[in-house]
């Protein structure tokens, strides 16, 4: 299943929903808007993404919009509008935790 | 691969409706179909005509119209949560006695039924909100 996170891991629950609750096998996790605020290097959340077991990936153009290019931890993938398609379509269950 | 789209949040208020445009053209350049946009909650308010933003933002509402009438994808807006918000067609603007109408091209009013037959007959529905 993919996860899709678009909150900041800084005002609600959301993504520790999904690191607790998610099954690891064949699932990932899709971070958009302001969910990509979770893949900041030195974050808070940094060491629970990388601990995820799960294939972390970031929706590029939101987090250029936001400044944040050069400030990403390492390991997650930047994938565009197309790869935000490729995703859903290789996964058999799409689930938005707004 | 089908598409289909469920959209919860108004225009210019967050940017979950930005977001499912983007998906939608994506999808569509990528050779998938996008075979409906369900608009619930404040997403309603995507499909009135009377939008007018200023002329150097994006015009949502039309956006959606053009793409819809380009790639014959079905805009359903969900019937209470438009009624609630003002959102009539001309048959309900008839219906409810009211004096118009602002529902916008390629728009129609339905109910919640057309959601689970979009999620029924779709490959994917991915949910964009708030």
């Amino acid at each position: 299943m993919l996860h899709i996170v678009n909150k900041s891991p800084f005002d609600t629950g959301s993504l520790a929903s999904v690191l607790r609750v998610a099954k690891k096998d064949g699932g990932a996790v899709l971070l958009i808007e302001d969910g990509v605020y979770a893949a900041v290097k030195n974050s808070a959340t940094e060491a629970s993404l990388k601990a995820a077991g799960m294939p972390v990936y970031v929706l590029q153009p939101d987090a250029d919009a936001r400044g944040l290019q050069s400030r990403l931890m390492d390991g997650v993938n930047m994938v565009d509008y197309g790869g935000f398609v490729d995703l859903v379509a290789g996964h058999d269950n799409v689930q938005s935790w707004l | 691969m089908k598409f289909a789209i469920m959209v919860n949040e108004g225009p210019y208020t967050h940017q979950a409706t930005d977001s499912a445009y983007q998906f939608a053209k994506a999808a569509i350049a990528k050779g998938h179909e996008v075979t409906r946009v369900f608009f619930y909650h404040d997403g309603v308010n995507n499909g009135t005509r009377l939008t007018v933003p200023p002329q150097d933002d994006r015009h949502i509402v039309n956006r959606w119209s053009e793409i819809a009438a380009q790639h014959n994808i079905d805009l359903v807006i969900c019937i209470a949560a438009a009624q609630r918000r003002g959102l009539l067609d001309d048959n309900e603007a008839k219906r409810q006695g009211k004096d118009a109408s602002n529902i916008a091209p390629g728009f129609r009013i339905s109910g919640l039924g057309q959601l689970v037959e979009a999620g029924i007959q779709s490959d994917r529905l991915v949910v964009f909100g708030d």
